[in-house]
């Protein structure tokens, strides 16, 4: 194969997966890496560093969208930045001395999780309830127009949430995706945040974490510009695209025809780890 | 909480990031087609492990290579433009919460700003 070749079908391939990440809202960045190794036989800390680098333009694209509409909580997510940038320094560093078998399984576990998360409905907002005292100190509440009235928020369960945020940082930093789907779920699960505010400011947080790990990543020689320029321009591309087109009718379906390829890819993972392919 | 100061800080934010993103993306398609352009027939190896080359994965090698037009090099500084995105974004915020006399997230966003720096200052050498 020529390297035009490989070029072009690395950006497509990394278009599909950034369209299809933001229609569902699982974020590309998920299956470029098991796409990289598995269809195109690249090295998995390639298929990593070029993963990140996707993963911080992604982001940022959609936070600038996001931030306009003012659903993310700024003082939220940088208290939160402090514990998913610290894991992802560790993350990083783990990467040098865990066996790729053992970085392949996690991966694999990870998007299983992911599947299964994206396929449950979202929770129920509650109301506020009596306030963490922390949060109160803190200033890790706020508000936002909902369809009939300003809803009001402030964060529970904050030293639990806060620990979750530095797993899925240290996740970010050693698999070099968003781990959106741990940020979600410490934000609306454990800090009883509404949705809309977790999802958003989740978004508006991963590219912060990922750019404390890029620089590790970069000086280890992990960001190879040959595939790294194809997979950021394409996955860029795809999911600016998704989200401009908004067809929310077919979304439920994608999501099922998604989430089973993540499923998919997530067992060929783990059975490659464990068989020592990768 | 200023809500008014807020939400100017957050538009603010909203025109960088995009800024960012979109600078950075120019680069590494400039490099890119600089890149396809004089790329050699075959695919370089990819599916072991070979650190990319020192002058690829330091600032400062980076830096020298865009002098030499190195189609590589460019991509990289267009990468870097990424990371730095970012960062911009938290020294955003501590100007932001500066004009607000806010001390506690003046400090919480300096420290998230020391940990991107250690790391790329690990990384850039």
């Amino acid at each position: 194969m020529n390297t035009l070749m490989f070029s072009l079908l690395l950006f497509g391939t990394s278009l599909i997966a950034g369209l299809l990440g933001a229609l569902t809202g699982l974020g590309g960045g998920v299956v470029i890496v098991p796409a990289l190794v598995l269809l195109f036989k690249v090295d998995l800390r390639y298929a990593i560093g070029a993963s990140l680098v996707s993963v911080i333009a992604t982001s940022s694209g959609a936070a600038a969208a996001y931030v306009r509409e003012g659903l993310s909580n700024i003082r939220i997510g940088m208290f939160l930045e402090v514990a998913t940038t610290l894991g992802a320094l560790l993350g990083a560093y783990l990467t040098a001395k865990v066996s790729n078998h053992a970085i392949a399984i996690t991966f694999g576990m990870v998007l299983l999780y992911s599947a299964y998360l994206s396929m449950r409905n979202a929770p129920e907002d509650v109301g506020t309830i009596q306030p963490d005292p922390i949060a109160v100190k803190l200033k890790l509440r706020g508000s936002y127009s909902g369809p009939d009235s300003v809803v009001s928020y402030s964060a529970q369960h904050v030293p639990l949430g806060f620990g979750l945020m530095f797993c899925a940082g240290t996740l970010s930093g050693l698999l070099g995706i968003g781990s959106g789907a741990v940020k979600v779920l410490a934000m609306d699960h454990v800090m009883k945040l509404p949705f809309k505010v977790s999802t958003t400011t989740s978004n508006f947080m991963i590219g912060v974490t990922a750019a404390a790990s890029a620089g590790i990543y970069l000086f280890r020689g992990y960001i190879h510009p040959g595939i790294a320029m194809p997979v950021m321009l394409g996955v860029l591309g795809g999911s600016s695209i998704g989200a401009s087109l908004l067809v929310k009718a077919r979304v439920a379906t994608l999501k099922v025809i998604f989430s089973v390829v993540i499923v998919a890819l997530g067992l060929e993972m783990i059975f490659s780890g464990i068989t020592g392919k990768i | 909480m200023d809500s008014i100061a807020d939400k100017k800080m957050e538009l603010a934010i909203g025109r960088m990031l995009r800024f960012g993103v979109i600078l950075s993306a120019a680069v590494v398609l400039v490099g890119g087609i600089f890149y396809l352009v004089n790329a050699v027939a075959r695919v370089p190896d990819y599916t072991t492990f070979h650190a990319t080359a020192v002058s690829l994965h330091t600032i400062s090698g980076v830096i020298r290579g865009v002098r030499d037009l190195d189609p590589q090099s460019i991509i990289q500084l267009g990468i870097l433009l990424l990371i730095a995105t970012p960062m911009m974004r938290v020294v955003l915020c501590i100007v932001g919460f500066s004009l607000q006399r806010d001390r506690l997230y003046i400090a919480i966003s300096t420290a998230v700003l020391g940990i991107l720096i250690y790391g790329l200052a690990r990384g850039g050498r």
